[in-house]
């Protein structure tokens, strides 16, 4: 049997690789079984066109709530455009995707769908939080105002409140310090910290992670993956599209593999890094495998 | 050369009340074309090819004709489309109009320049257009768009000279007027040259200061 996880985790950026392993396993064997857990998001049969290529190919997917769920790919896979259709920057153009019970994006009529009104879209996305790969902090507002905006101008706080919450977000992801520092005065690491605690304080259902470790130096993948843990340990269900598989294979209920558009398989991390069946998978870990193994090579 | 101070300290009355002519007429034209200007940019940006298709017509028209003609066409053409203006009004809006398509064009530059991620990032927030608009990309594009807004400005200012053909009592109609009553056309050009040099400068010493105000963040490097 071909074992493809990685060697002590994997996650080379992670300094407590031990620790985080047991809580890993730990979490795993306690938590309640997901099968227990409502649904909170549903796809049913999503497809997405760019013009004449086929990103998405009818992809079936459920999240249940506090599940933490790790799309992995090659490049191409369509992992991203997945993952950004569940907030609706891209429109789905085959399927539905309910969240919470509520179709995301489309009007049923009876001439076909057409695009719901703005208003609408948000009322359905209200309670998903999103995370990107480039940050997208705003750069003219100091840390602080970038975690406050949406709950002035959206949830309509008074200064004071919103500060309140701000801080206690900013707090969250250990940057409370940095409360009135611009973007451009703060790491990747904490502009992403930043970007995670804006989500947080409008007190989301789901967190979408959109890569959000790959515009990082290595050294500062750490502190954003930490965070991330202590989320999925708090219960907060969450969909990352990430190439940390030593993340996925720590923290994931179920990590699922694709490739040109579909799922190939989804499973728990010990099904897909322990006992791959699938040659595509197989092929995708084998790259990682081969990449990351110069320690292995160091007593030949 | 001889330069005759007299005859510019003779008419100080009028000159005074030309630069203001032509400082109110030109602030009120500026504040027309930003306005107008904003609204163009904002349709062509979020609008739909609908509203766009007929906006660039309007642009490239105004853009590819003289802006003395655009004048004529308002004060003197302007009352067969039942449009009677008085020449001030007219002079306003016809420096409001030309100007509006060159603000549009820098106001759409500078919606560009805004990265479409921080966008998404309000959109997933459930910030809506507007206050993305206002709370978002407009702050950030002042800063880039400053220099070609005052340069912009400026040059509306010199513009308001043309106004004096529609009998606009402003600083090139007077002095001009009096350079031609005592024939002194060294003094009254002079004058008039160093009126406009006046005005452009306090609207670009202000632009800097206005560039260094709200581009602080911008300086702001990772300590």
């Amino acid at each position: 049997m071909n074992s493809f996880l990685i060697p002590g985790g994997g996650a080379s950026a992670e300094p407590r690789k031990q620790a985080s392993e047991q809580q890993g396993d730990s979490m795993k064997t306690s938590a309640t079984a997901p099968g227990e857990q409502p649904t909170i998001l549903s796809l049913s049969k999503v497809g997405k066109s760019f013009g004449q290529l086929r990103v998405l190919k009818g992809i079936d997917l459920e999240v249940r709530r506090s599940e933490v769920v790790c799309l992995i790919g090659p490049s191409g896979s369509g992992k991203s455009t997945l993952l950004r259709s569940m907030a609706f920057l891209e429109e789905y153009d085959e399927g539905q995707i309910h969240i919470e019970g509520k179709l995301l994006g489309w009007q049923e009529t009876d001439k076909g769908r057409k695009r719901a009104p703005q208003s609408q879209i948000n009322q359905v996305r209200r309670n998903v939080g999103m995370v990107f790969q480039q940050f997208n902090l705003w750069p003219h507002m100091t840390a602080l105002g970038n975690v406050c905006e949406a709950l002035r101008q959206v949830r309509k706080l008074s200064a004071d409140e919103a500060r309140k919450r701000g801080m206690a977000m900013l707090d969250k992801v250990g940057l409370a310090h940095k409360a009135d520092n611009y973007p451009a005065q703060l790491s990747g690491g904490q502009q992403q910290r930043v970007a995670i605690a804006r989500a947080l304080a409008m007190e989301p259902h789901i967190m979408l992670f959109d890569e959000p470790t790959s515009a990082l130096d290595p050294e500062l993948v750490g502190e954003v993956l930490q965070v991330m843990k202590t989320l999925a340990k708090e219960g907060m269900t969450m969909v990352v599209v990430t190439h940390e598989m030593g993340f996925a294979a720590q923290v994931a209920d179920s990590v699922i593999f694709l490739d040109q558009g579909e799922v190939v398989t989804r499973g728990t991390p010990r099904d897909i890094f322990h006992n791959a069946t699938q040659p595509r998978l197989q092929q995708f870990l084998q790259n990682y495998l081969d990449r990351n193994a110069f320690w292995q090579d160091g007593g030949k | 050369m001889i330069f005759d101070p007299t005859i510019v300290t003779e008419h100080l009355g009028d000159i005074g009340s030309g630069f203001l002519v032509t400082l109110g007429t030109w602030s009120s034209g500026v504040v027309l074309g930003m306005a107008l200007g904003m609204l163009i940019a904002v349709a062509q940006v979020f609008g739909n090819s609908l509203v766009r298709a007929p906006l660039r017509v309007f642009i490239e028209l105004i853009r590819s004709t003289p802006f003395l003609v655009q004048l004529f066409l308002i004060y003197y053409g302007g009352p067969s489309f039942g449009l009677s203006l008085d020449p001030v009004p007219a002079g306003i809006l016809g420096l409001g109009v030309y100007g509006s398509v060159y603000f549009a064009e820098i106001f759409r530059s500078g919606f560009d320049s805004v990265a479409r991620g921080q966008l998404e990032a309000a959109d997933c927030l459930g910030i809506t257009r507007l206050q993305c608009i206002w709370r978002i990309q407009v702050p950030q594009m002042l800063v880039i768009i400053l220099p070609a807004l005052v340069n912009m400005i400026t040059v509306l200012c010199k513009e308001t000279a043309v106004l004096s053909i529609i009998t606009i009592p402003e600083l090139t109609m007077v002095l001009t007027g009096i350079g031609s009553e005592t024939f002194a056309f060294v003094e009254t050009l002079l004058m008039l040259c160093i009126g406009y040099l006046i005005l452009v400068e306090l609207c670009s010493r202000l632009g800097m200061l206005l560039e260094t105000r709200v581009g602080r963040f911008m300086n702001r490097q990772a300590r």
